[in-house]
């Protein structure tokens, strides 16, 4: 299975809710148009809620920086929420934890924008 | 690539295409055979992501999706541990090339992570040019005395 994306808002937040799986291909292409097409939008508060993600590979980590540097060029804010261990793990080795803002709680994560 | 040895028993053999769904079927069998040694679940993620990253790698970069060009794939298990080598027919690859993904000024870089990853849920991890041409990727996985 890969990625599917459903996206809700949060007061100015944009909530994208993430399931399956972010990999090489469809799931990670699915994820980059979502982003763009968003800020294309005008969206600049993004919370990416990854609690249903149970697989990401080097190619999906490497969309989510896309998506990090996309918003963050314009001007705008992408936030991670519910990530599972695995997830963890990746930012961790990859030392994206370091560039992300991650956030357990979905109300504190939609706050702090 | 070598013959195994040192009480090994080769349990795969096999040549895929350079094609993105040869990703899903070395994962898959690959995860198999480590699934029948009695890797734990985790383990079995971590070995799947690994080979996941070698075949791609084998593939994108090596192959470049070259319908002409098969990437091989042999497992083999030894007493407690799990061989896995994957050779792709392109022009080879030099690993310093590789800007460090850890490096501050790589952070965001959208590629370049995959043989973090492999070093990193593996055991050992060695990547050499192979003969006549392309690359070699072996990695080991160990059975902890927990499994």
């Amino acid at each position: 299975m890969s990625v599917k994306l459903n996206t809700r808002q949060v007061g100015d937040v944009t909530v994208i809710d993430a399931a399956g799986r972010i990999t090489l291909g469809e799931g990670a292409s699915t994820f980059r148009d979502a982003i763009r097409d968003l800020v294309a939008k005008g969206h600049k508060k993004i919370l990416l809620n990854l609690s249903d993600v149970s697989y990401i590979d080097s190619s999906g980590i490497g969309e989510l920086v896309s998506g990090f540097t996309t918003v963050t060029n314009q001007h705008g804010q992408l936030k991670l929420v519910g990530l599972a261990k695995r997830v963890k793990d990746l930012l961790q080795i990859t030392k994206l934890y370091t560039v992300f803002e991650v956030f357990e709680d979905e109300a504190a994560a939609v706050r702090s924008f | 690539m070598r013959e195994p040895g040192n009480g090994e028993v080769q349990a795969l053999d096999t040549l895929l295409d350079s094609t993105l769904e040869s990703v899903d079927t070395a994962e898959e069998a690959v995860l198999k055979i480590a699934g029948e040694m009695g890797f734990a679940e985790e383990e079995l993620h971590r070995i799947g992501i690994a080979v996941r990253e070698t075949v791609v790698n084998a593939v994108v970069h090596g192959n470049r999706y070259n319908i002409r060009k098969k990437v091989h794939l042999r497992v083999s298990q030894g007493d407690r541990r799990l061989v896995i080598e994957v050779q792709d027919e392109g022009d080879g690859f030099e690993m310093a090339r590789v800007p460090d993904p850890l490096a501050d000024e790589n952070l965001l870089r959208h590629s370049g992570r995959g043989i973090l990853l492999m070093h990193a849920f593996m055991d050992e991890f060695q990547m050499r040019p192979a003969l006549p041409k392309g690359a070699e990727v072996r990695m080991v996985k160990y059975l902890s005395k927990a499994n």
